[in-house]
């Protein structure tokens, strides 16, 4: 007879002293595991519980501006400092870490409508003109009013000017890949494109409505979104602007402004609903909506370089702080802090379709006037959906073409 | 211990041939090893061929994962870099690696945890879609073979009894055991003679560490039964029909012949549920915090024990409830009817599940194996059959028992243990999770009085018996899981622990809806649901935005074909397989009236065989 016993010596699995760790040993053997699928449901469905319950964004306020803030500037090498302009002249240089104003200067007499910092960081550009952008290896920047100026640092008279029609264009801005690239926006309805080397203008797009500002995607160079004031933003692909990549629909009211985060996945934008809206770049709704009691229409936005927070200046003369991701833990993270987040993130996405696990996560509070906004606007929505179909109903088959959501707000493309 | 034999045999040769090699004249690297440590470190191989002869031996030892991308990548690049430059392998010692790359993953223990049926094809859907299903699917292939790397790990082996030449393993006595074993083992043999309070169930807490019994006449108690010590015991006055464990070994659910109580560990009633009247037996469901209650009444009753509600009261519609267990794979409860049947049920539904004809006559005990694959019924015909739990639900092995089984209960290793009467019958399969065979039994042991209730203990070679004259611990090499893993139940857990358990675990209970056969459909695509939402928008918007756009014919471009022929083409294609059709559908017609006809031409042939024309002919069809 040959016998073997389970035996095992408490020794290998208890601690000695107190001062050790406990001992844990593991077997991931799936028969010692069971229910994995509805386990790991139930803890993605109390992560995003935990998501939603952690979700406070909001993180200082600024103020010191006597007039409404017009716009903002990030500082390229220093991630604390940030420059703001106001509605009366008057420029504050602002520190982050501190939450303070670090120096005030008088720079004009009217609106400050443009800011702009130089690529090394030692000095930046005002103006008041309708905007101002910086190139971003160069020592070259562009404004804009009647025309597109390309200015050099070192000399009086601009170097060239670019113009397509006669019209006021409302913003300039270099594409940072492609640094010979500029896109504007005018106020007859188009977006223009030109090219520094030729001097000459590439190819206008003109939509339903007026685009108050585009955003260049810092990661793809022929990727940029326009902020349009038919409530809606428009990312467009440079080289097809007959259908834009995506239409990103989920204000209220006119959006002022846009900003790519730095990775190029994500941009935030303003509007005059007075509230900012997270947008991911393939997705047409928002994922994060931010508004406080205090905060009015929001003029200008900006997304930090660390990709962690979001600025945005509004009338009411103040410039808030937000948190990128709503319910991130600041601070340095242990790393069982930091393998729980993992895996908690994982499972989100995991689960991330599930009935109830996005009710939740899609839940988002909103100011009466917002969400008395959006049902309205959905009832029209439904109405004008209704009588489409009607009308392709009870038409002869072929005579009425559907027209994608997409293509809908784009009136011609001008080479 | 299959591998390691085979291993040793192949080395001595190749300690030969390098020896042969020293006798060349030795290059720089050689001399600094043959004088540090002579005969320590192999030099590396001369030449390319010695190499080439040298390498194919690997795999013969040992089983590669063939399919795993990670020994595929690695046996690629090796090529080209020998043929650049052959001394990029060796190290300025001269040492070589004699088991170059990754160390092989035997196949089936990557099959134990492969979660992915790879026999199902993925499904037709948008290439992005399908390019993250790929994804997902190598991710999990990869994640299974480090999972079968770490069982490396494992520091415990599963116990066995073998008898020597012939000898029947079922004569062995548990008395000759207790000698051939350690103290430690030997000491997990004991008998309670408990004669007073009559027969006993019994109940092992989930890490195995501690036993609840209860007998009929009112004797309750709770012990660690490792180390003796007795937690409780306590006389409740009333007869106990089933006693259980909670989550934890700190609370005890006792049926008692009225109603349902609740025990602390130190005795100390802490609920009376009234809700639960004349239960004859309990299961709890560890994972959903679900105490099931079966009655007299015929009611089928789930308690959550977190929060004190009753999830659902099912009318099984059978007569009193005697039989019940739970299948740990999927948390579904089986009844065993008096009408032969057995019936799954789920608190989210509220007829059952399945209803399995199991015997003649009616079933006297239900048991199912740690995987759900096995369910083991015996009834009042003396049968002890074996059931596929796969979804078939046929039996596999059948047998008759002398008296028949009254008892039933599986190891977690899948051993079978069957109380018949005062005897204890024991059968095993090969391997771990396998199907017991019914022929032999493994071990038999006989009692001082009738069996009552049994259970393994898990994580210990032990098997628990309750019957008339007590309490029985006996001992069963190899029924159990060697290798407990810490963090789901660790008999070996502190205070501090098991606290810590508690929470975690009670915040992912699972909610007693997903209870339901395959616990992992819901992982899987509602296909159902989604073909309806289709439908949905289809009719709201009045147009299907998914339809492709039918064909149409481009302008004419510089090039042979025209356009025209090139529609022409096409609709050749398209239409060749209407045609085949058309052309298949005829012949058929043409085969069934050729087979009419030589029909008619036989019934005209029988017809005059007959004498005279029947008046009935007339109602012939």
């Amino acid at each position: 007879m040959k016998v073997k016993m389970l035996s095992r010596n408490p020794d290998t699995y208890v601690r000695e002293t107190k001062l050790d760790l406990q001992k844990v040993p593991r077997n991931y053997d799936p028969t010692l595991h069971p229910f994995e699928v509805p386990r790991e449901y139930v803890r993605a469905l109390n992560a995003t519980k935990l998501e939603r319950v952690f979700a406070k964004p909001f993180l200082a306020s600024l103020d010191g501006h006597r007039d409404g803030v017009n716009c903002l500037a990030k500082h390229p090498k220093s991630l604390a400092t940030v420059l703001s302009g106001a509605c009366d002249g008057e420029v504050k240089i602002w520190n982050l870490s501190q939450r303070k104003c670090i120096r005030t200067i008088q720079a004009h007499e009217g609106f400050v409508r443009g800011i702009c910092t130089r690529f090394c960081g030692t000095s930046f550009f005002t103006t008041v003109y309708t905007g101002i952008d910086h190139h971003w290896k160069e020592p070259l920047f562009a404004t804009c009013g009647q025309q597109v100026d390309i200015w050099d640092e070192q000399k009086t008279n601009p170097i060239c000017s670019m113009t397509w029609g006669f019209d006021s264009i409302s913003s300039v801005k270099f594409n940072p890949i492609e640094t010979f690239l500029l896109g504007s926006c005018a106020s007859d309805r188009n977006i223009v494109l030109y090219d520094m080397r030729q001097a000459t203008p590439l190819k206008k797009v003109i939509l339903d409505m007026r685009t108050n500002t585009i955003c260049w995607n810092p990661m793809e160079a022929f990727i940029f979104t326009a902020a349009n004031e038919d409530y809606n933003l428009y990312t467009f692909d440079m080289r097809a602007l007959d259908t834009p990549v995506m239409v990103h629909m989920d204000h209220v009211s006119a959006v002022l402004d846009v900003d790519y985060s730095p990775t190029g996945k994500e941009f935030v934008s303003a509007s005059f609903d007075k509230s900012i809206r997270i947008f991911p770049v393939a997705r047409s709704q928002s994922r994060e909506v931010y508004h406080t009691k205090r905060m009015q229409h929001v003029i200008c936005v900006k997304w930090t370089s660390d990709n962690k927070y979001i600025m945005c200046g509004s009338d009411e003369m103040n410039i808030r702080l937000w948190k990128a991701n709503a319910s991130e833990k600041l601070g340095v993270l242990t790393s069982r802090e930091k393998a729980a987040k993992d895996y908690n993130q994982k499972l989100k996405e995991k689960f991330q379709h599930y009935p109830h696990i996005k009710r939740i996560s899609r839940h988002r509070h909103l100011p009466k006037s917002i969400y008395s906004q959006i049902q309205e606007q959905r009832i029209m929505k439904e109405a004008r959906r209704r009588k489409e179909v009607n009308r392709l109903k009870h038409s002869k088959p072929g005579s009425v073409s559907i027209v994608s959501k997409k293509k809908k707000h784009i009136v011609a493309v001008v080479k | 211990m299959e591998t390691a034999p085979k291993l040793g045999r192949d080395v001595p040769p190749k300690k030969d041939k390098l020896q042969a090699k020293r006798k060349k004249p030795r290059r720089y690297w050689e001399e600094e090893t043959a004088q540090s440590a002579a005969g320590a470190s192999p030099g590396p191989p001369s030449n390319k061929k010695r190499n080439q002869e040298l390498r194919p031996q690997r795999p013969k030892n040992t089983h590669i994962l063939k399919k795993s991308r990670i020994s595929k990548k690695l046996q690629v690049p090796k090529k080209p870099r020998e043929r650049k430059n052959p001394e990029s392998q060796r190290s300025l010692s001269g040492a070589q690696d004699p088991f170059p790359g990754p160390a092989p993953v035997p196949v089936d223990v990557v099959q134990k945890f492969c979660r992915i049926d790879k026999s199902k094809k993925l499904p037709r859907c948008r290439s992005k879609t399908r390019n993250r299903l790929k994804v997902a699917e190598t991710e999990e292939e990869e994640t299974s073979v480090t999972a079968a790397r770490s069982e490396l790990l494992l520091a415990e082996e599963p116990g066995f009894l073998e008898g020597e030449d012939g000898e029947d393993t079922a004569k062995i006595l548990q008395a000759d055991i207790v000698e051939a074993v350690d103290i430690a083992s030997a000491a997990k043999h004991f008998d309670l003679n408990l004669r007073q309070f009559g027969p006993y169930r019994v109940n092992y807490s989930r890490t195995g560490r501690h036993l609840a019994f209860g007998g009929r006449r009112g004797h309750v108690a709770a012990l660690d039964w490792v180390t003796k010590k007795l937690m409780c015991e306590i006389n409740v006055m009333e007869a106990v029909r089933d006693i259980r464990f909670l989550h934890s070994e700190a609370l005890l659910a006792v049926a008692q012949n009225r109603w349902l109580y609740i025990y602390d560990n130190q005795g100390i009633e802490l609920h009376c549920i009234r809700r639960c009247d004349r239960v004859t037996r309990l299961e709890f469901l560890p994972f959903h915090f679900l105490l099931a209650t079966a009655s007299e009444t015929g009611f089928l009753t789930y308690l959550d024990v977190s929060v004190g509600k009753i999830v659902a009261a099912l009318n099984a519609r059978a007569g009193r409830l005697d039989v019940m267990t739970q299948n740990p794979y999927n948390a579904v409860i089986h009844l065993g009817h008096s009408n032969g049947t057995v019936s799954l049920w789920s608190p989210a539904v509220k007829e059952p599940l399945v209803k399995i004809l199991c015997h003649r006559g009616g079933v006297r005990a239900v048991a199912v194996d740690s995987t759900g694959t096995y369910m083991a019924t015996s009834g009042l015909d003396h049968q002890l059959k074996i059931f596929d739990l796969r979804g078939t639900y046929q039996p596999l092995r059948a047998r008759t028992l002398p008296q028949g089984a009254g008892h039933l209960a599986f190891s977690q290793r899948g051993l079978l243990a069957a109380g018949m009467g005062d005897v204890v019958n024991i059968w095993a399969g090969h391997g771990k999770a396998s199907l017991p065979s019914l022929e032999q039994p493994y071990l038999t042991h006989r009692l001082s009085g009738p069996v009552h209730g049994l259970q393994f203990c898990p994580f210990e070679d032990v098997l628990g018996l309750g019957h008339s004259g007590g309490i029985t611990s006996m001992l069963v090499p190899g029924s159990a899981e060697p290798n407990f893993d810490g963090l789901e139940s660790n008999p070996y857990r502190s205070r501090k622990q098991r606290q810590e358990w508690e929470v975690k675990a009670l915040l992912e209970k699972v909610p007693a809806e997903l209870i339901c056969l395959d616990p992992r459909a819901l992982a899987e695509v509602d296909v159902i649901s989604l073909e309806q939402k289709k439908k949905e928008r289809i009719e709201r918007l009045g147009y299907d935005p998914e339809a492709k756009t039918p064909f149409q014919p481009k302008p004419k471009q510089k090039g042979r074909s025209s356009t025209a022929s090139l529609v022409k083409r096409k609709r050749k294609v398209m239409d060749k397989e209407h045609r085949d059709k058309v052309r298949q559908s005829l012949e058929q017609q043409q085969q069934q009236q050729e087979q009419q006809q030589q029909q008619q031409h036989k019934q005209e042939k029988a017809k005059p065989m007959r004498a005279r024309p029947s008046a009935l002919d007339r109602f012939v069809r």
